[in-house]
């Protein structure tokens, strides 16, 4: 499994990640980001792709 | 493929590099960058570097892990495609098995009168950024001319500065291109928080004092704004003009294939705000952006297009996004509402402080989504956009759907 972590000091909720993998990563009805913080290793490619495109630089992956 | 070369120091060359890197190329990699910085990110510039919330440091991109040979502060002037070559403006020249063209754009330039005078800016390096965040630091007259994206950000930042603001354009509404219905929004929001709007009218010259400083900015219509700053927010050029006559195809930005192959060439690719491209969603005609995501996105594929086999190498069509943080609003969008000829509001909250527009072309395609204060809606229409789904399929599925903001007002 990857870990996600999102640092909602950091989110703005630009949502890129949402396009990159939108059934781990969600925006919330107040627009705040939600997110599976336990993810299949076969995703890697897609969460990688949602840490790339986050232009806060928010979101690291562990595993 | 050794070396590998990457002209362009900012977002597209770093994800370039990192790319090539997390695609298993471990020979020699020498990154070309025009100013003195390593790679920074700019969408701070305009907002939290201006608003002196954050300082320079924050932008850094991390690279480190990259292993780069860094030639920073000599732009590159020239490329020898035959000898493969890239010249520098020092004199030096650097051998390349692969290339990657990012190299980006830089400010358009105010050519008319006034121009060289003091106090006269532009916003596109962190210097800039820097320069023009210190100007401001006495809350001083600020006239800006152009009112897209840079300028309203700018005028917004500024404000925060307590800085008396002028925002003017020749457009009736900021932010061209959005549509009427979010440049409405968009002059409202900037009129309450006090900038003075001159819309629909040209700038004539810039005029200085005795000493060579900015004093007013003249407008058509005769009327003068004292100004103790101008910011020239007018468009940005592509950086090709060291392509000249290497037998890329220029127009403006450099001609690439969908793989951002440099049509002309063999193993230069090309990314970022330099490199057009032929793209699904706008039939394939080629389209060039200038946005963070693109840049981000572009940049990784290019790297890694340069360096893996051929028959391994991907087409790169994502769908475009970008956004804009002005004041406490956030402007959204998907797609290309530059090809739009047709913005129709396609849901509104109950308060009307969200909504969501959607942009088609002049066939009557969904082209673009664009976002006030609704950008949690925006990975529905992305994907809609992506599918080819038609107008009318679009709309009607706004209307059924709860967690669309027209549903919600249906339901409550």
């Amino acid at each position: 499994m990857i870990k996600v972590h999102v640092d909602m000091n950091l989110c703005q909720s630009h949502g890129e990640c949402v396009y990159a993998a939108a059934d781990v990563f969600e925006l919330g009805d107040d627009d705040v980001l939600r997110w599976k913080e336990e993810v299949d290793d076969d995703r890697r490619a897609e969460l990688e792709e949602a840490v790339n495109v986050c232009p806060m630089a928010a979101i690291r992956l562990e595993g | 493929m050794d070396p590998l070369v990457i002209v362009g120091a900012s977002l597209a060359g770093a994800r370039a590099a990192r790319a090539a890197r997390m695609a298993g190329y471990e020979g020699k990699l020498v990154m070309i960058g025009a100013e003195p910085h390593l790679p920074y990110t700019r969408p701070p510039l305009s907002k939290e570097i201006l608003a002196g919330t954050k300082d320079a440091s924050s932008c850094r991109i991390d690279i480190d892990d990259c292993e780069v040979d860094w030639r920073l502060g000599e732009p590159a002037s020239g490329l020898d495609l035959d000898a493969r070559q890239v010249a520098l403006a020092g004199g030096e020249t650097i051998s390349f098995e692969r290339l990657v063209i990012a190299t980006g754009c830089r400010a358009r330039r105010w050519v008319g009168a006034g121009g060289e005078l003091r106090g006269v800016h532009v916003l596109r390096d962190l210097d800039h950024a820097t320069g023009l965040a210190a100007a401001l630091a006495d809350g001083r007259r600020l006239v800006i001319l152009g009112a897209g994206f840079l300028g309203c950000e700018a005028a917004a930042s500024a404000r925060s500065r307590g800085a008396a603001v002028t925002l003017v354009d020749t457009a009736p509404l900021p932010m061209p291109g959005v549509g009427d219905a979010l440049g409405r929004r968009c002059a409202e929001m900037h009129h309450a928080h006090g900038v003075e709007l001159q819309l629909g009218i040209g700038v004539v010259a810039i005029h200085g004092d005795e000493e060579g400083a900015v004093e007013a900015v003249e407008l058509a219509n005769g009327a003068r704004l004292p100004a103790d700053l101008v910011l020239v927010a007018i468009g940005a050029i592509p950086n090709t003009e060291w392509l000249a006559g290497s037998g890329l195809t220029l127009d403006p930005g450099v001609v690439c294939d969908a793989h951002l192959a440099a049509v002309g060439s063999a193993g230069v690719f090309c990314c970022g705000d330099v490199a057009a491209w032929p793209h699904p969603l706008a039939a394939g005609e080629l389209v060039r952006l200038e946005h963070w995501t693109n840049a981000a996105e572009q940049g990784a594929v290019a790297g890694r297009n340069a360096v893996v086999a051929p028959a391994d190498r991907v087409a790169y069509e994502a769908v475009p996004s970008f956004w804009s943080d002005q004041y406490d609003a956030k402007f959204q969008a998907v797609g290309l509402p530059r090809r739009a000829r047709r913005m129709e509001v396609a849901e509104t909250g109950p308060d009307g402080e969200r909504f969501i527009v959607l942009g088609c072309d002049d066939r009557g395609r969904p082209v673009a989504a664009l976002a006030f204060n609704g950008g949690r809606r925006l990975p529905w229409y992305r994907r809609m956009l992506d599918g080819g789904a038609d107008r009318k399929a679009i709309l009607a599925a706004v209307e059924a759907d709860p967690k669309s903001f027209a549903g919600a007002a249906v339901v409550s």
